[in-house]
């Protein structure tokens, strides 16, 4: 019941987005060369990129769906699912690989039910994977939002989580 | 001029030609796979490498334009292992399940494999890989396992189409080309017109078949099987028989689907001279009295889905007669079938046409005039050409019969519905009469027909002078609608009384269920065909067909009389331009 209510906000809150939404495209009207930009503004706005707001540009800017849908896919930076409040990065470059940042990441997503490129149901965290994060001396490593944890133990993983809400 | 030599060949070409036209005259082959020749060469492929005598790197030939003094070769050891492993990556990633693909002895891959010489796969795709068929549209399969990326649909639907329900998503190795939100085509803005399919070079893309349902009803004692041909179908179907393009084979194709066991052959073009009684009629009397202009043309569904979803502000400019094959559905399963004692849900009405939009329009909810699905299938001419085949029938070797009464007589105005231009010269041959009720003493209205994209005429009828445009391919016809809809906004109208609009380039004879292999040079040869045959027919008015003024008189009363409305009008709707899905306002 309880996460049915918080969603039903964000979905709320989501909506009261357009108008701004709006007013920030508005430079970029019948400009399909701009389509960019203007997926930058509503991923910064939203967190990423609601299949509304995707529909909103293609009308302003006209540009055809298919091709924002091809952008938006081609260019690892969009995302079409929400971000959580918190973003967890686990990083697979070769030094945390060959230290078990393979089993870090697995936990990750077994405690959080939830896969790589993917949000918690209560938007509290999302997971994603990034290619060495220049900490390898203390590999396998993992980012919570701007902090770094190294050393990172499978068993751990839950303590480190517990801090963020 | 341009001097080059190819592979030691001297030869002069003019500036602006490619290695590919340049290697062609000097009579070298150079092999294609992405490349066609009515699409921008992309080069996305690389199969048509080549080496050119102080240059770095291997040149793409077909989007390479020579250089006066270019020594060029086709044929060293490293353009032919460049090709072999480009080549063989692209297998790799491809199913290879050829006998039973539908491409099969039709695909260019195949042929490009036999004439490169491939005889190993070195690579092997990872069986986890397979995609999901998409099987969510009425006209169009697409099955992603099979695509070779080579993006000639992609170029065809945004270029050529406007329609942009097709691109690439995703990247590297996952790259598919698909929908807007790969929710499949039948949920996009396709709006069915087959271009696609005609330009996958294998067998990525391709109508929804009906085969089976049709041999089904065939071969069920209880069912009265009915078939109609498009126009265009007689100048088309004799290429699947290995005849020139352009033999005209009417006669022919009504004695195959006669041998193939279909009760009763009759032949859409009696339904087309209908339709110009019926839109002809409304053409006139919108001019008289002051009614919506223009009038525009109705026929073509693909062209119908476009005008919902991109310029729903015209739907109450298009014409309310309905298509030729619609019209003749409602009526098979109600004139016919009264005229025959025949109870409607007994009859089976089957079509043959050579657009896969057809397939969307049979199965449209408000397609029931007769209180049952007016056309129950439809089957492309590549289609009915295999069935042909699977019923061991020669078409070369057919003899020449007519169609059946009372739906299979014709005249040469009907006929040249198939080639972009002959709609609307068939509504002005009667058009003319039913203003003056004099005859128009040169039915040949050469102005509207060819291949130009726009092509606009000016008629005069007794002092009122009818101007009219004609667009084929829907990014030309988005050039007039556009012009158009301005007029309308600036100046509270149109300098147009009506405008006739083909979803495929070349009008039905360029249409999405065409023979594969087609080019420009293929329509145009088929539309010159049904001019000839025009030509050659007793009556070339519609309003001279003895059959049409038969079902008047003994059926519908007059043009647009109220059960004429009621079986062969229609109605339009509004789309989303996001996933094509009708929008109730």
């Amino acid at each position: 019941m309880d996460s049915e209510h918080q969603c039903q906000c964000a979905q709320q809150n989501e909506e009261e987005l357009y108008p701004k939404l709006e007013e920030m495209i508005e430079q970029h009207k019948g400009r399909p060369t701009e389509l960019i930009m203007a997926l930058h503004k509503a991923q910064n706005l939203f967190g990423y990129l609601p299949k509304k707001a995707q529909e909103i540009i293609s009308e302003r800017l006209n540009v055809p769906i298919s091709t924002i849908c091809g952008v938006i896919t081609f260019y690892s930076f969009f995302s079409t699912v929400p971000k959580g409040r918190h973003s967890i990065k686990v990083c697979l470059g070769t030094a945390c690989y060959v230290r078990g940042g393979q089993q870090t990441l697995e936990r990750v997503e077994k405690e959080l039910n939830t896969k790589v490129g993917g949000t918690t149901e209560d938007r509290r965290f999302s997971v994603d994977v990034v290619r060495c994060i220049g900490a390898c001396g203390l590999a396998p490593a993992m980012l919570v939002d701007n902090d770094v944890y190294g050393r990172v133990k499978s068993t751990k993983i839950m303590d480190i989580l517990k801090k963020y809400e | 001029m341009i001097k080059v030599t190819i592979n030691n060949i001297n030869v002069e070409v003019k500036e602006g030609t490619t290695i590919l036209e340049a290697a062609k005259k000097a009579g070298f082959a150079i092999p294609t796979l992405c490349y066609h020749p009515d699409l921008k060469p992309k080069g996305s492929c690389g199969i048509c490498v080549v080496e050119v005598e102080g240059m770095p790197a291997l040149k793409r030939a077909c989007m390479t334009e020579v250089v006066n003094g270019w020594n060029i070769h086709t044929n060293t050891p490293l353009v032919r292992t460049t090709r072999k492993t480009i080549l063989e990556l692209i297998l790799a990633d491809h199913d290879m399940d050829c006998p039973t693909c539908i491409k099969n002895n039709r695909c260019e891959l195949q042929n490009l494999a036999a004439t490169i010489g491939i005889s190993d796969i070195k690579y092997r795709k990872d069986p986890q890989t397979k995609k999901d068929i998409d099987n969510t549209s009425l006209s169009i399969v697409r099955d992603p396992n099979k695509c070779i990326l080579c993006e000639r649909c992609i170029q065809v639907c945004e270029e050529i189409q406007t329609v942009n329900a097709l691109a690439l998503s995703k990247r590297g190795s996952e790259t598919v080309i698909t929908d807007a939100f790969d929710t499949g085509l039948g949920n996009s803005v396709c709006v069915n017109c087959g271009q696609c399919t005609v330009f996958c070079p294998v067998g990525a893309l391709y109508e929804k078949s009906d085969i089976d349902k049709v041999w089904e009803a065939i071969n069920d004692p209880e069912k009265h099987v009915v078939v109609q041909e498009a126009p265009a179908i007689r100048a088309m179907l004799g290429e699947e028989f290995g005849m020139e393009p352009g033999t005209l084979v009417a006669g022919k194709m009504h004695a195959a689907l006669r041998r193939m066991g279909f009760d009763a052959v009759f032949d859409t073009n009696f339904t087309a001279d209908l339709t110009i009684l019926e839109e002809g009629t409304e053409i006139v009397g919108r001019i008289t009295g002051g009614g919506k202009l223009p009038v525009i043309t109705s026929c073509s569904p693909g062209w119908i889905k476009f005008m919902e979803t991109f310029y729903p502000h015209l739907s109450e400019y298009v014409s309310t007669a309905k298509s030729p094959q619609q019209m003749f559905g409602a009526l098979s399963k109600t004139y016919y079938a009264e005229m025959k004692g025949i109870p409607p849900e007994k009859i089976v009405s089957v079509s043959i046409m050579p657009c896969t939009a057809k397939k969307f329009e049979c199965k449209r909810p408000e397609m029931r005039d007769s209180n049952y699905q007016d056309v129950d299938y439809v089957l492309t001419t590549r289609e009915i050409a295999r069935m042909m085949r699977q019923a061991g029938i020669d078409l070369k070797e057919m003899p020449d019969e007519p169609a059946d009464d009372p739906m299979g007589e014709y005249t040469g105005a009907a006929t040249i519905f198939g080639a972009t231009g002959g709609v609307m010269e068939a509504a002005l041959r009667s058009a003319y009469f039913l203003v003056t009720g004099r005859e128009l003493d040169d039915v040949d209205i050469v102005a509207v027909r060819g291949m130009d994209g726009v092509k606009e005429a000016e008629i005069d009828v007794d002092g009122l002078k009818l101007k009219v445009a004609v667009a084929h391919g829907l990014g030309n016809a988005r050039k007039i609608l556009d012009k158009v809809t301005e007029q309308l906004k600036n100046e509270g109208k149109s300098e147009y009384h009506a405008i006739e609009i083909m979803a495929c380039p070349g009008g039905c004879v360029g249409g999405g269920g065409q023979p594969w292999g087609s080019d420009m040079a293929r329509r145009t040869r088929r539309g010159e065909t049904l001019y000839k045959e025009d030509k050659s027919l007793p009556y070339r008015r519609s309003h001279e067909n003895p059959s049409i003024k038969l079902i008047y008189e003994k059926y519908l009363g007059k043009p647009n009389s109220e059960k004429a409305h009621h079986l062969l009008h229609t109605h339009y709707y509004k789309r989303s331009k996001i996933d094509g899905k009708v929008i109730n306002d």
